[in-house]
Parts: structure tokens; sequence; C-alpha cells
């Protein structure tokens, strides 16, 4: 856990009630609160505005493939590794109108969407998955160009992070060096801990922001114990990860653009997207054009898209990329390689959906280590 | 300047045979003699015995081929150092297009026989010949095989070896 | 108050007219822009491109191919071969396209001075190199040999053959074409472009290459100069893939880790060496 800068207050402990201090303090104050909630037997981010919408007691169970929900009849809040998606959609819209245009004699007028910017807090995000929202922001705001939508989001959220103190089968956060323990980015933080059937949360602020939600709390000042257990408890949620991804995968891959294990894997990913339909850091969209039946308006959307798709790649009279080995390629190497040479960091946080959502079982940390065994040498 | 100045000047600075040592360049120009074809000439008909070979000093030259009621398809053009003509060095020695001077054209002919019995004697020569001729052959094949891929041609029309 | 986010003008077509439309060959064809409101200039850099918009039908991306020094006309030269550009073969004078950009890398021609420069084009890749050739020719005394070299697929398909003619007349530059099949009625040549490369007559030490056209013909044009002595961080090329949002968000004209439409479409060979050669990127 990060020691409390000099400006930040000692960490504070609250209880369930105290946490709905919280979501009616952010409520009040004109967010919309996004959290995990049991709907349709997933563990899924949604609005909420009740403590009580939160998903007590439930834990999850993940594996290649392999997602199932289960009531462990406790009382923690926070009991379950990583939701099926993250929260790239709120930031990031699935859909989304750029423009409208009306015809105008021989042509045609802009009208700009004026919608107004939704105000998100983001309760309970993972470290895995602050550190995606952190790649995102390299990618829709740097030096050449800023996506305006994107950044006004992104500017007004506050983010209220959870240490995870349990890991999923299939999270590699530690290899990846992005969990269990929230980095940088937060406003406040919570650590989960202690008596199963009520335990304590214990929040830190961060931020300025997180500072003056943090001020109307309560609670009661974290005592050196509890910081002590709750230290312990993200601790071991460090020794429960399995999986690791090679530390040297950006190199692996760029050396191994030609390699048989490309068309193997092909074999057997169907090309869904699903991997890059729930990875928190996929951010290629389509851009299309459509108009109304009379021509008199037309538009500008933007849709999530995937290098999966045969067309994504198309150019006049084919795709580059026609073979589904080709494609699975161009993600594998993109998230793990391309994306340093892009943003300066991995494009993967170790999250480890895309290996639970793939429908055959695929495995981004196998794959990896499938070529870099096929290498030789000592590892 | 006479003709055995011309070509022995002509080969020094040929691209294809300028690196042949001078007892080679002795050899090969002892089967030589100087051309003049004017524009619109044949220099020679597809299926013909290869009896000659050429280097361009000056002019172009078309290779042709001819499909009854067509004009006359151009498959290649050379100039200035470009050789005329491989058959001469290939069994069964047989031309395989026309060759037609496209404009005012002045070549060193060789006599392909002579050429031919020369290499055989001289192996090392012969060696020195095909070394210097068979990359001719090859990227003349990779142009021709290019070039039947249409690669400007639109690209849902092109020929098989583009899908 | 609420917020409200405003998008950036890369984002947004802006109004054009179609001043001019010109049939260059079968399915290839010119359009002169100019604004439809007020008189803004369009400053670009040889090499960049547009996004061109068909209200209600879409967007492509068209590479420039008009004259940096006569920012009062933007020019395009269109190959139908979609349905975009299908519907912007059937514009007329007075139609209205939306513009985004300038966009993209461009060629090294400030770079270049001094050296020889070696241009190579194939079909309708002639057309983003012709910004570059107005630029040097306007500023001739600073390059050494001039060398442009134009392949086409018959000699009907020879795109600006007027203007190739212009700037063969002239005696400061070599302008040599070929077409890959003829008949008896055409004089020039015939063969593949890389077959003019050696009678270029330029340095290859101290050369700047340009090449643009098919990428097969790129493949090929680079090997050759290679051969040839050029050093490969002075070949550059102009790469096509498919770019939708320009601006380095959507994803699509990604290769390798570049984005084309950012830091291409004009890479250094140098910059694209070890994936050049890899299939299906």
């Amino acid at each position: 856990m990060k020691p409390a800068g000099s400006t930040d207050p000692l960490p504070a402990i609250i209880d369930k009630g105290g946490l709905q201090v919280l979501i009616d303090a952010l409520i009040g104050g004109g967010f919309t609160v996004i959290a995990p909630r049991l709907t349709d037997g997933v563990i899924a981010l949604d609005t909420i505005t009740s403590v009580d919408h939160l998903p007590a007691g439930a834990t999850d169970e993940q594996e290649a493939g392999y997602y199932r929900v289960h009531d462990g009849g406790g009382g923690r809040l926070f009991d379950y590794a990583t939701t099926p998606q993250g929260w790239k959609r709120y930031l990031y819209p699935p859909e989304e109108r750029l423009w409208q245009a009306k015809r105008e004699g021989a042509g045609f007028a802009i009208v700009e969407e004026r919608a107004p910017v939704p105000r998100y807090a983001f309760l309970g995000v993972r470290a895995c998955d602050l550190r995606a929202i952190g790649i995102l922001d390299a990618v829709f705001d740097h030096g050449r160009s800023a996506e305006p939508r994107y950044v006004a989001r992104r500017d007004q959220a506050l983010i209220i992070g959870v240490n995870c103190t349990r890991a999923g089968s299939t999270c590699f956060c530690t290899s990846m060096g992005t969990g269990p323990a929230v980095g940088t980015g937060a406003d406040l933080v919570l650590t989960e801990f202690g008596d199963d059937a009520a335990p304590a949360l214990l929040v830190e602020a961060r931020s300025p922001a997180g500072r003056k939600v943090f001020a109307r709390l309560g609670g009661r000042q974290a005592a050196a114990e509890d910081i002590e257990a709750a230290d312990a408890a993200v601790a071991k949620a460090a020794t429960m990860v399995t999986r690791h991804m090679a530390t040297d995968a950006a190199a692996i891959l760029k050396r191994n653009l030609e390699h048989r294990e490309w068309a193997k894997v092909a074999q057997r990913c169907l090309g869904c997207a699903n991997c890059t339909l729930v990875c928190p850091t996929c951010f290629c969209g389509s851009v299309e054009d459509t108009t109304d039946l009379t021509g008199a308006t037309a538009a500008r959307w933007r849709r999530w898209d995937s290098c999966f798709t045969s067309d994504f790649s198309y150019i006049h009279g084919g795709s580059i990329r026609r073979s589904g080995a080709s494609r699975y390629r161009q993600w594998m190497t993109h998230k793990l390689s391309h994306w340093w040479q892009q943003f300066g960091s991995s494009g993967c946080v170790g999250c480890g959906r895309c290996i639970t959502w793939c429908p055959v079982g695929i495995d981004i940390t196998e794959q990896v280590r499938r070529i870099k065994d096929s290498e030789g040498g000592p590892h | 300047m006479n003709v055995n100045d011309a070509i022995g000047r002509s080969l020094a600075g040929n691209p294809v045979f300028a690196s042949l040592s001078e007892p080679h360049k002795e050899l090969i120009a002892g089967c030589a003699s100087l051309k003049v074809f004017q524009a619109g000439d044949i220099i020679y008909r597809e299926g013909q015995p290869a009896d000659q070979f050429y280097l361009i000093r000056h002019g172009r030259v078309g290779l042709e081929t001819y499909v009854p009621g067509r004009a006359p398809i151009i498959v290649d053009t050379l100039r200035e150092g470009d050789p005329v003509g491989w058959s001469w060095l290939i069994p069964p020695y047989r031309t395989h297009f026309d060759a037609r001077a496209l404009e005012l054209t002045r070549v060193i002919e060789f006599d392909a026989a002579c050429l031919r019995r020369k290499m055989e004697e001289d192996q090392a020569f012969g060696f020195a010949v095909y070394q210097r001729m068979t990359p001719i052959i090859a990227s003349r094949l990779a142009a021709a095989r290019r070039q039947m891929i249409d690669l400007y041609g639109r690209p849902n029309e092109r020929g098989v070896a583009w899908r | 108050m609420a917020v409200t986010a405003t998008l950036p003008e890369t984002m947004v077509p802006r109004p054009y007219l179609v001043d001019r439309v010109t049939a260059d060959v079968s399915d290839t064809f010119t359009l002169v822009l100019k604004p439809q409101y007020g008189t803004e200039q369009f400053a670009f850099r040889p090499g960049q491109f547009n996004m061109l918009y068909l209200y209600g039908v879409g967007e492509v991306p068209i590479s420039i191919s008009g004259d940096p020094n006569d920012p009062q006309r933007l020019v395009h030269t269109v190959r139908a071969l979609g349905t975009v550009t299908a519907a912007m073969q059937k514009l007329k004078r007075g139609s209205v396209v939306g513009v985004r950009g300038p966009f993209g890398s461009s060629w090294p021609i400030d770079q270049a001075e001094g050296a020889d420069i070696v241009i190579i084009a194939g079909g309708v890749g002639l057309a983003p190199l012709r910004p570059a050739i107005y630029a040097i020719l306007a500023r001739r005394e600073r390059y050494g040999r001039f060398v442009i070299l134009y392949g086409a697929r018959s000699p009907k398909d020879i795109l600006f053959s007027r203007q190739l003619e212009r700037w063969r007349s002239r005696l400061d530059t070599f302008v040599d074409v070929t077409v890959d099949r003829a008949t008896g009625a055409w004089h020039g040549n015939v063969g593949v472009v890389t077959g003019l490369i050696g009678h270029g007559g330029f340095d290859a030490d101290h050369t700047v290459a340009m090449i643009c056209g098919p990428e097969l013909m790129i493949r090929y044009g680079v090997l050759t100069l290679i051969d040839r002595g050029v050093r490969t961080n002075n070949i550059y090329v102009s790469m096509e893939r498919n770019m939708k949002c320009a601006v380095g968000f959507c994803g699509h004209c990604q290769w390798g880790g570049n984005f084309v439409c950012r830091d291409g479409p004009v890479f250094s060979f140098d910059q694209i060496a070890d994936i050049f050669q890899v299939r299906e990127l």
C-alpha cells in the first residue's frame, strides 16, 4: 500500500453505512455512481444509488473460457476479481454519434453534438483497471491530438479504487506490475479486510478531490493494526496470482512476427472478438456514416471495432489481414509489443479478461510462453 | 575509328560485359561485328535458329509477339547496353520473340556458333559468359512474371496470380 | 454548469465546392476544390492526404495531388474503386465535398536539398508524388540530377501524360515511362518500372528516392534501389492502409507499431525495414 502523502489525511475506517454516506455524497455532488452490481448472473458495472446494490457476499470463479458467480453468504462487498468489462465503456462508449449534418442546397451543414458530458464516479476500480484508464489516457490524450469527449469525461470522473484482496485464476497483474494494490490515479482507495460477516473498509484519500469527499465520510481514524491487516490482505492476493506473463513479451513478439504458433492458435481462435471487447484498453473503433431514408440528415458514428474482423484492414480490393493467424497476431503483438512504440507502455494490464471470456480458452500468457519456449535458450 | 576499336570500346563500356577479363574480351570480340538497323527493321523472328546475339550500342529494340488480327504485342523494350536475345545460349538455340528496331539502332552482332564453340573450348571463358548472362535471364523472367500480375489493374479484376 | 465537448477541426469535415472535374485515365479523375465559405488557403506538405466526405455516402482518404505553392486550389486525384470514389466520379462543378485534413507525414523535400532525386511512381501512385515534383521543380537549382520514373498498365493508362511530356522536355529533368503491355502503336518502353532504374544516371550514394504505387511495386523498387547502392535512410515510400479517423484513434491503419495516418503515409525505409516484408501485417 502506498504511504499517504504529507497532505493526505490518515486513512479512516468505515463500514457499510459509511460507504452509503460516500455514495450519497457523490450523488449529492452531481456524480452518477458506477459500481459492480450483480446483473444477469454476472458481476457487471452499472449505475448504483445504494450500498445495497453492491454484490454483498458474491464471489466469482474464473478460468480460461469459464465464469461463474457464487454466493459466499458473507458481507464482503468486493470479494471477487474483475467484472466482465472494465470502465472503458463509460469513458469511451461502445457507440457514439460524433456529429450530424443537414442537407443544405447542394451541400451540407454540420450540427455538432451538444449533449452534456456525464460526470461519473467510478466506485470499485481495481488496480489493473485503473492502470487501463491510464493507458486509455495516453491513447486519447497525447501531444499530437486529443479526443475531446474522452478528455472531458475523464476530467470530470472521480475514481474510487479498491485494492484486491483476492485474485482470480486468470489474473496476472503481478507480472505486469499493475496490481493487486491500486497505483496512482485514484482519488480514494478502499481496502476491505477483517471479519467475513461484517468486514471493515480502510479508506485513503489520494487527491484533492478525494480529500474533499473523504472529509465528509466520518468513520474512525485507522489504527496501525488496521493498516497492517489491510496490507496483509492485499499481500495475500498477490500470492494467489497463478498466471504470469513473460517479462520480455514485447521483445519476444517483435522478433517472432513470423512463427508457426500464429497459425496454430488461429486453428482454435474463432475470431469472435470477445477478447477485444472485454479488454479494458482495446480502443479501435470504426467510423461510419449514415443517412436517414430521406437523405435530409446524415450522421457520423463511432463504434467499437475489432481487429479480429476481416474488413478491419480493408483497402480497395481486399483486406490486408486475410488469415485468422494474421488477425490474432495483430491483436497480440499490438497489445504486448507495438503498444510500446505507440504509447511507451504495454497495452496489457494483466486483468485476465481475454482469458476468461475467450470461448475456447486461449490464454495470452500461454501463447507468449509457447513462442518464448520455441526459441530455446535459458528461461 | 576502326571496327575493332569500336567493338572494344563498346565492350569496355557495356554494363554486362565490361567486367570480363581482357583475354576474354578479346575472345568475345573475335566473334563480333558492327551492324546498324533502321527503325522498323526486324532483327530476328520468333522461332528461328538463334544464330546471332546482339548488344545495343545505341537505339532501342522491342521484343514482340504476333497474334493474328491484332497489332503486334510488345512484351519488353531494350536499350543501350542491353543484350538482345539469350536463346543462343540455351538449347535448342531458338528465338522466342520477334525483335524489332524501334529506332535507328547500332549494335554489336555476335556469331552465336562462334561464341558457343569458344565457350566449349575454354570453359573458364564459358563460365564467365554464363555468369554475366544468367542474371539477365533471371531478371527478365522476374519482370515478365510481375507484368503478368497486372499490378496496376483494378484490384478485383486482376489476374489469378494477384488474388 | 453542464460541460460539453467540442470536436476539433480535424474530426469534422469542412464543405468545399468542386470547381473543376477532369477525367484523367479510364477510372481516374481529378477534383479541384475551393472552400464553400470564405477564402481559406489550404496549406499542406507534399505527400499528405485529406479525408474527403461525400454527404450521405461516406469518407475516403485521398492524397493531395496539387501544387503546394498554389494553396488556392485544393487538388485531389481519385481512382474510382469503391462506393465512395465511384460516387465522387459523378461530381460536377458546384457539387459539395467535405474535407478534413491535411494529415500525415510528407516527402523529404527540404532534407533532400543538394542530393540527386529519383521519383518512382506506378499507376495512380504518381498523384501523391506530383506535389513533390512541383515543389522540386519550383526550386530546381537546389537539387542535383532529377529523375522521374513512371510505370503504368498500358499507354492509355498513363496518368498526367501531358505533364510528364512537359517535364520530359525540360533540360534539367529526366523522365522515363514504361508500360506493362502495349501494342506496336506505342513507341515507348515496355517492361517493369524497376527496369528503368538502371538507366536513370543518378549518383546512388547521394540520391534521395521517393516511391509510390502498388505495394508490390514499392517492394521491388526498394530492393532495386538498394542493389544500386542507394542508402536505406534515403529511400522514402508512401504506404496505403485503411485510414478511417485519420487522427490515430480508430486503429484501422496500424502497420506494426505505426499508425499510417499519423506516422505515415510517407516513411523512410529505415523506419519500416523490420516490418516491410512481413505479410498480412
